[in-house]
C-alpha cells in the first residue's frame, strides 16, 4: 500500500509571522519555515500504520518554494521513505483551487492507495484541501477524522463533525483529513535524520506535470489570470497597554468594578 | 437584484448548520440572500422555514442522503448555482461547510475566500476580508472571474438580515454519481449546559494550564456562569484533559472575538492569543507577571487564580443582587 502525506512548510508559528504589505504574499524571510504541526501529525498516523501493517509505502508531497527543502527533510527523517516536491516559481500566489490542481495533478504521477492531509493549515486555515482533491481525483472523501483506521482496501474512522460525532469509511483509494485530536508526531531519531540524506526527494515544475495537469483540463499558463486578487493588505495596530494590578487582597472586587464600569457585568 | 446564494446543508446532528444567521446576515450586506437548504425530506420544509426567518428571500430546496458524504450537497449546490447564477456564494465555515464550499470550487473552477471575517461590495464586485495570521493583519480579496465563493467564519458578523416571507422552491438537482465515504452512525454531542456556543459567544471565559486539574477547572465554568459566558482553554489545558477539544481557543482551536475575553491562569503563548486578540476587552488573571498575555491584557491582574476567582464570582452575584 502506498500512503502519500501531504506537508506543507509554514512560516513558524512561535516567530513573527508577516505579510508583505506590497504583495501580500507572505514574507518568507521574516521567519523561519517549518512543516506544518498538522501535516506532522498525518504523517505520524501513516508512519503507525506502515509499522503496524509491514507492508505500507509512506510518500510525503509538498507544494512550496524551492527553499523549503530543509523543512521536508524534516519528514524523511520522521520516517518516510521518500518526498515528492513541487517548486515552481509560476506557482507563488498560487489560490486554493490551483493548489488543489496541482496536488492533484501530482498525486496521478507519484500513484497512491491513501491520500491522508491535515485539516487545516495553520496559515491559510483554510480546511478544504482535502474535499478539493477527492472532486479532482473523483474519490471519495472523510474530513477531520478524530481517528483513524485503515485496513487493506478501506479506510474509517471518527469525525467531530457539526453537532457530534460521525463514523464514516470508504473504499481505497480515498483522501482523508486528520484533525489535532491525532497522537503527537515522533521527534526525528538520530538515524533517522543520517539516513534521511540518503533518501530521495523527487522535484517537479509545472512542466514536468504538464500530462497530468492537462487531464485533469488545467491549462499551464492558467497563472496568467488568478481567479482572485487581493486588494488591500493592512496590518493591525497592536493592541495599547492596558493597566497591570497587583492583587492586594481585592483583585477580585477590582475585576468585577472594571467589568461593571465597562457595562461587562 | 443581485442574488447571493447561500449554503445551508442540513447539520448531521438535525437543525440548520451552524452560523446561518451570520451567513444570510453577510449575504444581506451585499445583495439579496437566496437560500439552498438541503438534508432529510422531512425535515426540509422547517430548515427552509428557519431559513426564510434568519433573512433568505428565496429559498431552494433539496433532499439529501444523510449516509453519504459530501458529494449529495455539492450536487445540489452546483445545480443551485446554475438556477441562481449568484454574484457570490457564502457557505458557514463548519465542517462541513468548508467540505461543500471546496467541492462546489472545484466544480466551478471559481474563486475560494477561506475563513472569511466579513464581506462587502465595491463597484467591481464582492470583496471578502480576512484576518491573517491570528489577526495580525486584514486583506481584502476579490475574484477575478465569478462567483466568489466564501467560507465564512463563525461568530464573525455581527449583521442580520431582516425576516422574510417564505418562498420556498424545490430544486431540480442533477446527480453527479461521484464516488462517496458512507456514514456508518452518527452521535449527537451531548447537550451542553446553557452556556452560549464558544464561536459566536459575546463573552468567553478561558482556563489553562494553571488550572491545576479538571476538578479545578470547574472554577472557570463558575466564573463564565456568573458572566454569562461560554467557557474557553487553552491547549495545555484540553491537553492536560481538563476540558474537550472543542473548548480550545488559538490559532489551531476556535477563533474568537468577543467583547469579553478572561484568561485564568493561561500565559498567552503566541499560538493562543493569535486566536483571541481581536477581543474588544481582555482581563488576564496570571501570577506571573512577565506572561505575554500581560502584554495584551485591558486589564491584567497578577495573583492567585485560586483566591481571586472565587473573591471575583462573589463580587459579581453580590453587584446581580443589589
Ligand atoms: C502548532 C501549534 C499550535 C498551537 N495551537 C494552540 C492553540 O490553538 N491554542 C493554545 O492555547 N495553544 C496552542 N499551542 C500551544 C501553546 O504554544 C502553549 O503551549 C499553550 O497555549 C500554553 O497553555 P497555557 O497558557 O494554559 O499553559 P502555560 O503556558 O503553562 O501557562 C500557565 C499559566 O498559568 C499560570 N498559573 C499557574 N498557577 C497559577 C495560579 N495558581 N494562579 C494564577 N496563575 C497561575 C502560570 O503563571 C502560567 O502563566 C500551539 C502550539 C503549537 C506548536
Amino acid at each position: 500500500m502506498k500512503i502519500v502525506v501531504l506537508m506543507k512548510p509554514v512560516p513558524d508559528t512561535y516567530g513573527e509571522r508577516k505579510l508583505s504589505l506590497e504583495t501580500g504574499l507572505a514574507d518568507r524571510d521574516a521567519s523561519e519555515t517549518v512543516l506544518d504541526e498538522i501535516g506532522e501529525r498525518a504523517l505520524e498516523a501513516a508512519l503507525r500504520h506502515a509499522e503496524a501493517a509491514g507492508d505500507a509505502e509512506v510518500v510525503v508531497l509538498s507544494m512550496s518554494p524551492e527553499g523549503s527543502q530543509a523543512a521536508l527533510r524534516k519528514a524523511l527523517a520522521m520516517g518516510a521513505a521518500s518526498a515528492v516536491h513541487v517548486a515552481d516559481p509560476r506557482l507563488a500566489g498560487a489560490d486554493l483551487v490551483r493548489t488543489a490542481e496541482v496536488l492533484a495533478a501530482a498525486l496521478r504521477e507519484t500513484g497512491f492507495d491513501l491520500v491522508i492531509a491535515g485539516d487545516a493549515s495553520t496559515d491559510g486555515t483554510g480546511g478544504v484541501m482535502a474535499a478539493m482533491l477527492a472532486e479532482l481525483l473523483e474519490l471519495p472523501a472523510i474530513t477531520r477524522l478524530q481517528t483513524l483506521e485503515i485496513t487493506a482496501d478501506a479506510v474509517r474512522g471518527t469525525r467531530a463533525t457539526d453537532g457530534g460525532e460521525m463514523v464514516a469509511q470508504a473504499p481505497l483509494p480515498a483522501v482523508v483529513s486528520v484533525t489535532e485530536s491525532l497522537p503527537d508526531p515522533r521527534f526525528p531519531a538520530l538515524r533517522g535524520i543520517m539516513s534521511a540524506k540518503k533518501k530521495p526527494v523527487e522535484v517537479r515544475t509545472l512542466d514536468d506535470l504538464g500530462v497530468e495537469l492537462d487531464d485533469l483540463g488545467v491549462e499551464l499558463d492558467e497563472t496568467a489570470a488568478p481567479r482572485a486578487i487581493m486588494t488591500t493588505v493592512a496590518e493591525r495596530p497592536p493592541r495599547a497597554a492596558g493597566t497591570i494590578i497587583t492583587d492586594s487582597g481585592d483583585a477580585g472586587e477590582q475585576i468585577a468594578a472594571f467589568l461593571a464600569e465597562r457595562r461587562l457585568a | 437584484m443581485n442574488p447571493i446564494l447561500v449554503l445551508l446543508p442540513a447539520a448531521p446532528g438535525g437543525g440548520l448548520i451552524a452560523g446561518a444567521a451570520d451567513v444570510l446576515g453577510a449575504a444581506a450586506q451585499i445583495g439579496t440572500p437566496v437560500a439552498l437548504v438541503t438534508g432529510p425530506a422531512d425535515a426540509l420544509p422547517e430548515l427552509a422555514g428557519q431559513a426564510a426567518s434568519l433573512g433568505a428571500t428565496v429559498v431552494h430546496t433539496a433532499v439529501t442522503d444523510a449516509a453519504v458524504l459530501g458529494v449529495p450537497a455539492a450536487d445540489a449546490a452546483q445545480s443551485a448555482v446554475a438556477a441562481v447564477a449568484p454574484d457570490a456564494v457564502l457557505v458557514p465555515a463548519t465542517v462541513e461547510g468548508r467540505e461543500l464550499a471546496g467541492r462546489l470550487a472545484i466544480r466551478l473552477r471559481a474563486p475560494l475566500a477561506a475563513d472569511a471575517v466579513g464581506v462587502s461590495r465595491d463597484d467591481e464586485g464582492v470583496l471578502a476580508q480576512h484576518s491573517v495570521y491570528g489577526g495580525a493583519y486584514l486583506v481584502d480579496a476579490a475574484a477575478t472571474y465569478g462567483p466568489l465563493i466564501v467560507t465564512v467564519r463563525l461568530g464573525a458578523i455581527d449583521h442580520r438580515a431582516e425576516a422574510a416571507t417564505p418562498d420556498v422552491r424545490p430544486l431540480e438537482v442533477a446527480a453527479s454519481g461521484r464516488p462517496a465515504a458512507t456514514v456508518e452512525g452518527f452521535e449527537a454531542a451531548a447537550q451542553q449546559s446553557t452556556r452560549p456556543d464558544l464561536r459566536s459567544a459575546k463573552r468567553v471565559v478561558s482556563g489553562g494550564r494553571g488550572l491545576g486539574s479538571q476538578e479545578r477547572f470547574a472554577l472557570v465554568e463558575q466564573l463564565a456562569d456568573a458572566l454569562g459566558a461560554a467557557v474557553g482553554a487553552s491547549r495545555a489545558a484540553v491537553d492536560a484533559g481538563y476540558v474537550p477539544h472543542d473548548a480550545q481557543v488559538g490559532q489551531t482551536g476556535t477563533s474568537v472575538s468577543p467583547d469579553l475575553y478572561v484568561a485564568v491562569g493561561i500565559s498567552g503563548a503566541i499560538q493562543h492569543r493569535a486566536g483571541m486578540q481581536t477581543a474588544k476587552t481582555i482581563v488576564a488573571i496570571d501570577k506571573d507577571a512577565s506572561a505575554p498575555i500581560m502584554e495584551i491584557a485591558d486589564l491584567g491582574v497578577v495573583g492567585d487564580l485560586f483566591t481571586i476567582v472565587p473573591q471575583l464570582i462573589a463580587a459579581l452575584e453580590a453587584r446581580k443582587q443589589a
